[in-house]
């Protein structure tokens, strides 16, 4: 069963960004319905079309894309380090495009925290003082601020290294860094832009384990941009998929990967097994009314509905038949098949 | 021309455009004198009028300019002020102690400098370092060149900070600021192109004779280069690192000062090691206005020709260069070194008992070194003994090329020779760089100069010809071979940090004064970037691309010629600039010895303090320099625009 559609944090409506000169009033002039060859034609490059998404409390929302499709572009326009052309941004019911500089200043210092694909970290200070470093900017007296740092070092998992310069540091545990700088300020909104790109494979896949630890924990509102659909797949709640500037497609996982919108979505797709999306209860046979609320049938395995039918196939390896299946609150909604567990598996 | 189809033009850009021009040219250079003229010597009456205004107008500035709340003198006199005391202050603690601004100061003992000296070593580098920056000021001792040194040391240890402290200003507001960045870099240019000695009048007029206007004249030779690296440094930090500033709230003052500038310490400090080598490198020409000092004593032995004493004070500015050279880079790379504290408390313990005992305090006469009779002997005797032989070479060099070449290029039209330059300018960049190229030539011309300008080509050609004549075959061989390369990078390394005039003493030694002596001068200086761009160039070229040359059977030879050179080209270019480059900053200097370039013009100007005079000439110089460098840049481009090679 799907969640509750959470509430929105962060919406955009509308958002354009167009490089080149007099973007705006080429926008105007030819109205939202432009086509990208059309403004192409006029040396100017669309980078981001017409973009409406709603990024809801506590979601992992992630924005996927090939290089070049504006995904980039579009998470710095929502923290207004790239000046939308047209649009809305409303954040906390405040349209972020009509803020000033000195209330971005405000609200980027204690509601954002983002982290680079190439960290960013200042080469000339230690650890502890880049984490700190948002905090000193803000004006914090010194023990407190690396007080809050050295907890935010724990987090990711780097005590100890705390008077370690960055080059001492291997890429992983750089970007660890980085991502405890980003929470060092405690913000609301955390921006990851493709965050584990430049890591190697099995960094980047301890790192995305890290990274849904951390979320358990921390419940941000997150948006994550990422080139790599399986890495979309694997972390988010939601996706939207890019595509030369616009969105073609947002959904959660399963959504996208069961009914993608157009073709280009579809290449993405082919390559995924079902059964690493399915979630577990969307194939199981539900359980009629509430008979099964006192826990009758508890004797055998049982897996959460959120769990992937790939998580739950090895349940059936002892040669059981079906597999209890239980809602978030531990009640069992229904079974799963190993009928439905093969088709699904043979589908690919 | 305007009846001609497109098609029939293109065929005129072919070599067939070249040839014709050349033939034009040729024609009108033999036969076009009693034609016209003005075509060849720019008419007295129509020279332009611009010396005489300039000297006016500085002397204005100085007697008569009011910037409102004070006078143009008294803004001068401020700057004089604020540059004098710390100088007095730092001089006084180095060698002579005394009253500085009501402070008594003692001199420090010579031992509590080297100690300190090799103090920071131990900091910046470990032992090593240490041991060679000792050795470095030990050496400056032993040959009784300390209280010299100390001057020098004095002055450099006051430019340094203001030439990085005003670069690093210049460099972060044009960064900050496109306009300023676009106003600034011409005149960065010419400030890197004119010859000192050019605006040393200025400052003569302005500050005086003395270590002040020294001091000035060095900040501004030296600080161009500071304020070009920080900008360059600050515009290639990651995009990243400034979307990191601005996320985390930062405001546009902690975005340059706490994110910006410190990130991009490694390239700034390549800035601050250049400001040190240029500070080093003015210290001769700084003491013609006073700056005393190891300048000084080489700039006298110089002209009393007493080659001894000159090589020994030179010497002394190559140690200090090298030592602070090897510090300040030490530091840039910033592995660190020792811990400062024993250290510390030994100096001070050295220091005290050196106070207590003035025995300590200087350096004892007893222990000091001179081979400059030695020297001066051998020289003596080199030529007493090959006198002829060195004779024979000399006119065989000037009657043989220099006269004939010199006699050729003065009887060229100015007006053919400004036509020749447009067209290669249009040929390489377009309109624009054939205007430019033209015009400045012209520009030459009409102040008068066409014939300074002439033997200043024909000098500084020959010379670039000769470096790179003995440039490239050691630049090929040296990027074959790797055992070879090392060695060769250590020397041009050091060459490069040896100030200018190192290269006239044995030439004026062996061949007295004359074209000749400048001109060997001129490749021993201007050698270096020349092997430099050649090796790098070839060392560059994609392996893959050997590879595949290798693969299809090409002889190492063929692999030289036929994709090496070709790939390498463009850096080869860049390396014929720099030569050049080098050798009009080096041609300046060896006026002299007598040569009757615009480079002798200049100094004329110089020692009769006529600030028109000097400025013209030198911008004539940095005409020359611009337009050399703006054609053989349009070339580079081009040739890896063809190759397909990233800029």
């Amino acid at each position: 069963m799907p969640r509750p559609k959470p509430e929105p944090k962060l919406v955009c409506r509308n958002v354009w960004k167009i490089f080149g000169p007099h973007g705006a009033a080429a926008l105007d002039r030819l109205g939202h319905g432009v086509s990208a060859e059309r403004l192409a034609a006029l040396g100017l490059v669309p980078a981001v079309r017409a973009v409406d998404l709603e990024i809801g409390e506590g979601e992992i929302f992630v924005i996927m894309g090939l290089s070049g499709s504006g995904k980039s572009t579009l998470v710095r326009c929502l923290s207004r380090l790239v000046e939308p052309t047209a649009g809305e941004i409303i954040f906390h019911g405040q349209n972020l495009l009509a803020a000033s500089e000195s209330e971005m200043i405000r609200l980027r210092r204690h509601t954002m925290g983002m982290v680079f694909q190439h960290f960013a970290l200042l080469p000339h200070m230690t650890v502890v003082q880049n984490v700190a470093f948002p905090l000193e900017v803000q004006g914090q007296p010194r023990d407190q601020r690396e007080a809050t740092a050295r907890r935010m070092i724990a987090l990711v998992g780097l005590a100890g290294r705390e008077q370690a310069l960055p080059r001492q540091l291997s890429g992983g545990q750089q970007q660890r860094v980085g991502i405890a700088r980003s929470l060092a300020a405690d913000p609301e909104l955390w921006f990851l832009d493709e965050p584990f790109s430049a890591l190697d494979p099995l960094i980047r896949r301890e790192m995305q384990d890290e990274f849904l630890r951390l979320q358990s924990v921390l419940k941000k509102t997150i948006v994550f941009i990422t080139h790599d659909f399986d890495e979309a797949i694997r972390l988010a709640d939601r996706i939207a998929i890019m595509k030369d500037g616009a969105v073609v497609q947002v959904g959660t996982p399963e959504q996208i990967v069961l009914s993608p919108a157009t073709d280009y979505v579809r290449e993405f797709t082919r390559a995924v097994p079902r059964a690493k999306v399915v979630r577990a209860g969307s194939v199981m046979a539900p359980v009629a009314g509430h008979a099964a609320e006192a826990g009758a049938g508890r004797d055998g395995p049982c897996i959460p509905a959120r769990s992937t039918v790939a998580e739950a196939a090895p349940l059936f390896a002892a040669g059981a038949e079906a597999v209890a299946v239980t809602d978030a609150e531990g009640r069992i909604s229904g079974h799963l098949h190993r009928q439905a567990v093969i088709e699904l598996m043979l589908a690919g | 021309m305007a009846a001609l189809s497109p098609l029939r033009l293109r065929h005129w850009q072919g070599p067939g455009l070249w040839a014709g021009a050349l033939a034009l040219f040729a024609a009108f250079a033999l036969w076009g004198r009693d034609l016209a003229p003005w075509a060849f010597d720019w008419p007295r009456k129509a020279v332009l009028p611009v010396r005489r205004p300039i000297s006016d107008a500085v002397k204005w500035l100085m007697n008569h300019a009011d910037l409102g709340l004070f006078t143009f003198r008294e803004a001068t006199r401020a700057i004089a002020a604020a540059v004098e005391f710390p100088y007095r202050l730092v001089l006084a603690l180095l060698s002579e102690g005394g009253q500085a601004a009501g402070l008594a100061v003692p001199a420090l003992p010579w031992v509590t400098v080297v100690g300190a000296a090799a103090l920071l070593g131990w900091r910046a580098g470990g032992a090593g370092l240490a041991a060679l920056v000792a050795a470095c000021f030990g050496f400056v001792a032993l040959f009784g060149q300390w209280d010299a040194a100390m001057v020098t040391l004095a002055s450099v240890l006051i430019a340094v900070p203001l030439g990085v402290a005003g670069g690093l200003l210049l460099g972060v507001a044009a960064w900050r600021w496109r306009w300023l960045d676009r106003a600034l870099v011409p005149v960065l240019d010419l400030m890197q192109t004119i010859p000192v000695f050019a605006y040393l009048v200025p400052i003569l007029i302005l500050f005086g004779f003395g270590p002040t206007a020294a001091v000035v004249a060095t900040v501004i030779y030296a600080l161009p280069p500071m304020a070009r690296v920080t900008t360059l440094a600050l515009a290639r930090m990651p995009a990243e690192t400034h979307d990191l500033g601005r996320m985390i709230g930062c405001t546009r003052r902690q975005m340059t000062w706490r994110v910006m500038v410190p990130s991009a310490r490694d390239g700034l400090m390549v800035g601050v090691n250049q400001v040190i080598m240029l500070s080093l490198n003015m210290v001769i020409i700084a003491s013609m206005i006073g700056a005393g000092g190891l300048g000084f004593e080489v700039l006298g032995a110089l002209r009393r020709l007493d080659f001894g004493a000159g090589l020994e004070a030179g010497l002394a500015i190559v140690v200090l260069a090298v030592a602070m050279d090897r510090l300040s880079q030490a530091f840039a790379a910033g592995r660190g070194g020792g811990r400062l504290g024993p250290g510390l408390w030994l100096l001070a313990g050295v220091t005290l008992a050196a106070l207590m005992l003035p025995a300590l305090r200087d350096y004892p006469d007893g222990w000091r070194l001179s081979t400059g009779p030695f020297w001066s002997d051998v020289m003596r005797w080199i030529n007493v003994t090959f006198h002829d032989s060195l004779e024979a070479v000399k006119d065989a060099a000037l009657l043989g090329v220099l006269v004939p070449v010199k006699r050729f290029l003065l009887g060229l039209p100015w007006l053919g020779v400004a036509g020749l330059l447009a067209l290669a300018g249009w040929r390489l960049g377009g309109w624009r760089l054939a205007t430019l190229a033209g015009g400045l030539a012209v520009l030459i011309a009409a102040t008068g100069l066409w014939e300074q300008a002439m033997i200043t080509v024909y000098l500084c050609g020959l010379s670039v010809a000769v470096a790179m004549l003995i440039g490239l075959p050691i630049g090929i061989l040296a990027a074959e071979r790797d055992g070879l390369w090392q060695v060769v990078r250590l020397m041009i390394d050091t060459a490069q940090t040896l100030p200018s005039f190192v290269y006239l003493m044995p030439a004026v030694m062996l061949f007295r004064v004359g074209d000749f002596t400048a001109m060997l001068a001129i490749v021993a200086f201007a050698v270096a970037p020349a092997i430099r761009y050649t090796a790098l160039g070839l060392r560059g070229v994609d392996p893959r691309l050997i590879e595949a040359g290798r693969a299809m059977g090409c002889t190492r030879w063929q692999i030289l010629t036929r994709i090496k050179l070709r790939m390498a080209l463009p850096e080869i270019l860049l390396g014929l600039n720099q030569t050049i480059m080098f050798a009009l900053s080096m041609l300046v200097i060896t006026a002299l010895v007598g040569t009757r370039d615009l480079g002798q013009e200049v100094y004329v100007a110089l020692t009769k303090a006529d600030a028109g005079r000097g400025l013209v000439a030198g911008l004539c110089v940095a005409f020359i320099a611009i337009i050399a460098d703006r054609l053989i840049q349009a070339g580079a481009a081009r040739a890896r625009a063809r190759l397909g090679l990233l800029p």
